[in-house]
């Protein structure tokens, strides 16, 4: 059935049965392929996106949910890479295969917009549900502290 | 170092303005048994420099999370001396040029890309930037050995050209017979800091991974497959697949079914409504408890002789003590996290393949075997790998076949996109291992006798590489790191012997292969021996490693920093371990404590002998995961078969580390003339017993079996 969806500042119109999940209506309809399928029960964090700024697992959010929320990807989360995690996640150099950073950086926005200034407990408990099997979590801590840095318009 | 042309080529690609460069070096057609095919027409260049100043560098080998795109791209940009800003990385094609020296075959793996690499590369930037020269001293009508060049631009007199205003002109003269490659002194690039090229795609979504793949007219297929080792599809009924909106066709595989959709959750919803009866297999299929035992028995009998020096019975009934042990590691899978995929497009008798492989060559010969055709006709397109471990370069083609036989059998280009349990439960495992380890004294305390035998699945018998490395019935990856050790050089009597054992279940290498049961077995038991002699377990090691310089500085440099002569915070202990792998030594040094029962890994410091560092910071990178990755499997990493099933299915009861568990993890770059070793392995191998060894020395429980597990008592 078509379900409207407000996604990255647009409004889009899809037909996708109700339980199908969000994660699979941003991939496979709307052709946003930066959010990732890792396990598809919320284990891993990969599909991680916002829904009016909160992030949730797109891969067991069934479409007809989300409603009137905002959808948030990562390809609506800056034009250019230029969010301030971003270009954290780049002065850092976080990445290894990448596969997992769209959802760890979704993760670490929403985490930054409740705490400016997350201490490294905050960040284990936040990001503790994103899985990197490149192992790029000291870097990713690290990040996380240059970004909120940089969120403050510090150096 | 003057390095000399052979089968040099400079042409035009296809659509691209500028000078083009492609290099054989000597040895390439080594193994050319294993090339399937003479140079295919596709462009086989490893550098383009475009009119607008652009270097794009066409790598040979896949980005799968370790650093290649900035790595290789850094040799050939330190010789050519161009703009780093203007470097580009691409995948090349599955084509033989792109074969690797001395193997023939186009494969990343073995920690081999920059090692491998280095002097083809370099010597592609060399053989440019000497073409350029020329073209420009053409230019201004002066000699090429008066030119300077520096960050793309070219100087005479007060005269400048960029490189991309002269490469057209270049690539139409002939290459040089020979360059001369800078001297380590000279490198303004090589040695320094670099971050990743492929960072701006990986941060912003738009990174194309196999899983990505879109283009019109393409279906998804979920397929449905053996539920045990051993099990074969007996009939299928799809029916209700096919009464699922979305799905359009069921059909077989090999010995599987394939429900083919418009998008992936439909194709999954069919995949599970496929009803299907599956033999069952013989004798009810393996267990890995039942296997463990059996392999437990093999291990009291000798196998095929791996190494063997000295008299073994006499010394070891003349030592001042034996010590006996027995470690076990489990069956492992990769769980890269972008699950296995490929997409196939077959058009007559050509077809075209999209998928993350390490085994580029492999994939080409199976697909054409299957559609009937010639390597030539397949093309390979490699996106970036969603990581790999090992599990993307399968001498099967495991994943690439059983794409192209279900997009031949449904007659539309087909993404298969395996399920998180699909990768979980789909074979091809780190095998599982028993190593019975026996050892005599002297009255100092030194292995005098050493008696091991290895019990496990060989990962190359059936395989293509295993003309290069079974001899005599042994598997080299199955007991590297135990003869050669450098612990054992002066012990009198050693004796390694190894039993393959064939079972069901498919295995394969697994990120450091046959060190990463190798180096517990080994660096455990010369723990128990340092205790056993009542002595520091550095210093144990240390004395062992008199004549292993490169051992002993990385272990001293790892102990160092990690205040191994100061006492650890209470209620923590230390262990250590060195390992070589891949040409790299690797020392590590964990801090541990037991929190609410469970091993807590608080620090793990490293010291790294790899020679050569090309990018420090790629290589703090590929220690820090590795690391992870051992403690994924020391602390976790654990396959259960039972009736030939695999019972882990996801990452709640296949677990992988988290960040709550990664500890702090200080890297040690030694600097090193030695040759230069691998980097994406190395690290891996120490830190499952570097934390065993912690752990007694915490609480005295000595834990021979991974994952580790603390006894009631003591948690």
């Amino acid at each position: 059935m078509a379900i409207k969806l407000h996604v990255n500042g647009a409004v889009r119109e899809v037909d996708a049965p109700d339980d199908m999940p969000l994660l699979w209506v941003l991939r496979d309809l709307l052709q946003l392929s930066g959010t990732k399928y890792g396990c598809g029960m919320a284990q891993c964090g990969a599909c991680t996106v916002h829904l009016d700024g909160q992030p949730v697992r797109a891969c067991v959010t069934p479409v007809a949910t989300v409603g009137a929320r905002k959808v948030t990807t990562i390809e609506g989360l800056s034009p250019d890479g230029s969010h301030p995690v971003q270009q954290a996640w780049a002065e850092v150099d976080v990445v290894q295969c990448g596969y997992c950073q769209s959802g760890q950086i979704m993760t670490a926005v929403a985490l930054l917009a409740k705490r400016p200034d997350p201490t490294d407990a905050d960040i284990d408990a936040a990001l503790s549900g994103n899985i990197c099997r490149c192992g790029t979590y000291v870097r990713v801590r690290e990040a996380v502290h240059v970004a909120a840095r940089l969120q403050r318009g510090g150096k | 170092m003057t390095i000399s042309r052979r089968g040099f080529l400079a042409g035009a690609a296809a659509g691209t303005a500028g000078l083009v460069v492609s290099f054989y070096v000597p040895g390439a057609a080594r193994a050319a048994a294993m090339t399937p095919t003479p140079a295919s027409p596709t462009p086989n260049a490893f550098l383009r420099i475009g009119s607008d100043d652009s270097v794009t560098v066409v790598l040979a080998h896949a980005e799968m999370g370790q650093g290649i795109w900035t790595g290789l791209a850094m040799l050939i940009a330190e010789e050519l001396d161009c703009d780093w800003a203007k470097v580009r990385s691409e995948h090349a094609p599955a084509a033989p040029v792109y074969g690797f020296p001395g193997m023939g075959l186009q494969m990343t793996g073995g920690s081999s890309s920059t090692n491998g690499e280095f002097d083809r590369y370099r010597t592609v930037g060399a053989t440019a930037k000497a073409m350029l020269l020329r073209a420009a001293a053409a230019r201004w009508k002066t000699s090429p050995a008066k030119l300077t060049a520096q960050n793309g631009v070219i100087a005479f007199g007060g005269k400048t050209l960029r490189y991309g205003e002269v490469a057209a002109a270049a690539m139409a003269l002939p290459p040089p017979k020979s360059v001369t490659l800078k001297e380590p002194k000279a490198w303004r690039l090589i040695g320094t800091a670099v971050r990743r090229l492929d960072t701006p795609e990986k941060i912003t979504g738009r990174a194309q991974f196999g899983i990505d793949v879109a283009f019109p007219g393409l279906r998804t297929a979920v397929v449905l497959r053996p539920p045990a080792f051993g099990a074969t599809l007996q009939s299928f009924d799809g029916s209700d697949a096919l009464t699922i909106p979305g799905v359009e066709q069921v059909v077989k595989t090999a010995n599987g079914v394939a429900v083919i959709a418009a998008h992936f959750w439909a194709a999954k919803l069919g995949r599970d409504a496929v009803r299907a009866t599956w033999s069952t297999p013989e004798g009810g299929g393996v267990s890995t408890a039942a296997l463990l035992a059996s392999f437990r028995d093999l291990a009291e009998r000798e196998g095929a002789v791996v190494a063997t020096t000295g008299d073994l019975k006499p010394t070891l009934a003349g030592a001042a003590r034996t010590l006996d042990a027995t470690y076990e590691v489990p069956y492992l899978a990769h769980a890269p996290m972008e699950p296995l995929n490929c997409t196939v497009k077959i058009d007559g008798d050509r077809c075209e393949i999209w998928t993350g492989t390490q085994f580029p060559t492999v994939d080409q010969g199976a697909a054409a075997a299957i559609l009937g055709t010639t390597p030539d006709k397949v093309t390979i397109h490699t996106p970036f790998l969603g990581g790999g471990f090992g599990r993307r370069g399968n001498p099967a083609s495991d994943f690439v076949a059983e794409a192209v036989t279900v997009a031949k059998a449904a007659g539309v280009p087909v993404k298969v996109i395996w399920t998180r349990e699909d990768d979980v439960r789909g074979g091809y495992y780190r095998p599982a291992y028993v190593h019975r380890v026996r050892v005599g004294v002297d009255a100092a305390g030194a292995p005098a006798a050493w008696h091991h035998v290895v019990v496990g699945q060989s990962i190359l018998v059936g395989t293509p590489f295993e003309k290069f490395a079974v001899h005599n019935g042994v598997d080299a990856t199955s007991v590297e790191g135990i003869a050669d050790s450098p612990y054992l050089e002066h012990t009198a009597a050693k004796h390694v012997s190894l039993h393959s054992p064939r079972t069901p279940i498919t295995v394969l290498w697994w990120r450091s292969v046959g060190h990463t049961h190798t180096a517990f077995a080994m660096e455990s038991m010369i723990d128990e021996l340092a205790h056993a002699a009542g002595q520091d377990p550095l210093a144990y090691r240390l004395a062992l490693l008199a004549g292993k310089p490169r051992f002993a500085r990385a272990l001293e440099t790892a102990a160092k920093e990690a205040g191994w002569s100061t006492p650890p915070p209470a209620g923590r202990a230390r262990g250590l371990a060195v390992h070589e792998a891949f040409g790299s030594i690797v020392a590590e040094v964990a801090e541990v404590s037991i929190e609410d029962g469970r091993i807590k890994v608080h620090a793990v410091t490293a010291a790294v002998d790899c020679g050569t560092a090309v990018n420090p910071l790629g290589i703090e990178a590929q220690v820090q995961g590795a690391i992870a990755f051992g403690l994924t499997a020391a602390l976790h990493g654990k396959l259960t078969i039972e009736g030939g099933a695999v019972v882990e299915s996801n990452f709640h009861d296949y677990p992988m580390l988290r960040m709550f568990e990664m500890p702090a993890i200080r890297v040690h770059v030694l600097a090193s003339d030695a040759p230069m070793g691998g980097i994406g392995e190395p690290a891996t191998p120490p830190v499952a017993p570097a934390v065993a060894n912690a752990v007694f020395a915490l609480t005295r429980q000595r834990l021979r079996t991974l994952p580790l597990r603390l006894a009631p008592e003591a948690r």
